[in-house]
């Protein structure tokens, strides 16, 4: 059997795929936070063995959106990447589409931890290796999405921001490393070590499911919003103006 | 391939000397933010001090970012810069000749005249020579990171401001290992050979990976 392996890069099959597959995401993504929420809040220990107390529950909210901020934005370069190498239009959608909502749980994840921040370090915002690396991977969300919108030929503007995403790319580990040792001949920081092989089994799994409902909810919206540039992109089709939604 | 390089630097520098007021008003911009710093923070000998490597490298990433508009754009307004992507030789040749055009132009009279920082910052001698090696080592790397956010934005409405916000986070690992090897330098007992590695790894790096970056990015730019 021999697979069309490029049937849904054209906008019009995967306009069609992404609506039926939307209300799926999005009953994955309420369901799983909802059940990962309530495991967090009602099966975990009150106080961990570090000192930290209910308020260290945040973390689920917390973790899902830094973890789902970063692998959107690799998968942004992806996309980016994609575009580049097969010149696929919906690819460059997806990307530009990946693009807000990665910048959006950034800021969701910034939020978190300033609010974590306050009640375990007793301030808001420290310049802290991951903090300061988490600012400038928004400032490069944002970077990438104003050179976006202020190209107005939607061809060059994808493309160059596809190459400013593999810039970022290259660039963020080397920023993280120096805003992790400023002074290469010591290094220290506040945020604690990953300490994920040690972690209670119960706040684990609250941990894991709402990580997997923030990326089913990613999945929606990434989908919704691709829609909705496919149809202003393609408006000047016929297959556009005959759908149902537009007329 | 050499022939281009040096062909097109020649002429590159030929046309900044015929205009030499631009490379001044970098110079001075520059020196300016440096003077108004001491003014608005305090002019305790130990404040200017503690301020003083930040100071100058957040200084020079702003005159170099200022200056990255004239990097391409004049040649990309009389086409000039069609014609270089036109021809046989690689693009990434040409472009490196620019940047380093680009480099003598602007970063060069900043590594120049930063001993006057050092004195207006009450800086000891030695804090001195190493500022102007990191800032030597370092401002090629802003021309040439820079060279890619000018590339992008080549020809676009308000494209200062937007270069400005798409290079300024990329510049950061610079600022932090050059600003920080000159704070050490005026601790007693501290090894700076580790902030000249990681600057001269990543001056490296930017050699190798900018002018192929940038050349992608102006064919792009110029479709």
């Amino acid at each position: 059997m021999k697979i069309n392996w490029f049937k849904y890069a054209a906008p019009l099959n995967f306009y069609s795929l992404a609506g039926k597959v939307i209300p799926f995401f999005w009953v994955a993504a309420i369901a799983l936070t909802a059940f990962g929420l309530y495991w967090g809040f009602f099966k975990t220990p009150d106080s961990l063995e570090n000192g930290m107390k209910e308020y260290y529950r945040i973390i689920f909210v917390h973790l899902g959106s830094v973890w789902m901020a970063m692998w959107l934005y690799i998968m942004m370069v992806f996309w980016a990447l994609v575009g580049l190498v097969f010149n696929t239009k919906l690819s460059y959608m997806m990307a530009s589409a990946t693009s807000i909502t990665g910048a959006l749980l950034t800021v969701v994840a910034l939020a978190t931890g300033a609010i974590w921040g306050k009640t375990s370090w007793g301030t808001w915002w420290d310049w802290d290796p991951k903090l300061t690396t988490f600012l400038i991977l928004l400032f490069i969300y944002i970077g990438y999405i104003a050179l976006q919108s202020a190209i107005d030929d939607t061809r060059r503007s994808d493309k160059a921001s596809a190459v400013l995403a593999l810039v970022g790319l290259a660039l963020v580990p080397v920023i993280y490393s120096a805003v992790n040792c400023p002074d290469p001949t010591q290094c220290s920081s506040l945020h604690q070590e990953s300490s994920m092989k040690n972690i209670e089994p119960n706040i684990m799994r609250g941990i894991i499911f709402t990580t997997l409902g923030f990326w089913m909810y990613s999945f929606a919206a990434i989908l919704m919003r691709v829609r909705n540039i496919i149809l202003q992109r393609e408006r000047n089709t016929t297959w556009v103006s005959k759908l149902k939604e537009v007329n | 391939m050499l022939n281009v390089f040096w062909l097109l630097l020649k002429r590159d520098l030929l046309l900044a000397l015929r205009r030499r007021s631009e490379i001044f008003t970098v110079l001075f911009f520059f020196l300016v933010v440096i003077s108004l710093f001491p003014l608005g923070v305090g002019t305790e000998d130990k404040t200017l001090k503690q301020i003083a490597p930040g100071v100058v490298w957040i200084a020079a990433l702003l005159a170099s970012t200022l200056a990255l508009d004239r990097l391409f754009s004049s040649d990309f307004s009389d086409g000039t810069l069609e014609q270089l992507a036109l021809a046989p030789q690689s693009l990434s040749i040409m472009v490196l000749a620019k940047m380093v055009a680009h480099w003598l132009l602007t970063g060069l009279p900043l590594v120049l005249i930063s001993p006057l920082v050092g004195l207006f910052y009450h800086l000891p001698n030695d804090s001195m020579v190493v500022m102007m090696l990191v800032l030597l080592i370092g401002t090629p790397i802003l021309s040439m990171i820079g060279a890619i956010g000018a590339a992008l934005t080549l020809g676009l409405r308000g494209g200062g401001v937007l270069v400005s916000l798409l290079v300024l986070p990329f510049y950061l690992p610079v600022m932090v290992y050059g600003s920080g090897a000159i704070a050490s330098s005026m601790l007693e007992g501290l090894s700076l050979q580790p902030y000249f590695l990681l600057l001269g790894a990543f001056a490296l790096l930017a050699i190798v990976f900018s002018p192929w970056a940038t050349a992608a990015a102006l064919k792009i730019s110029l479709e």
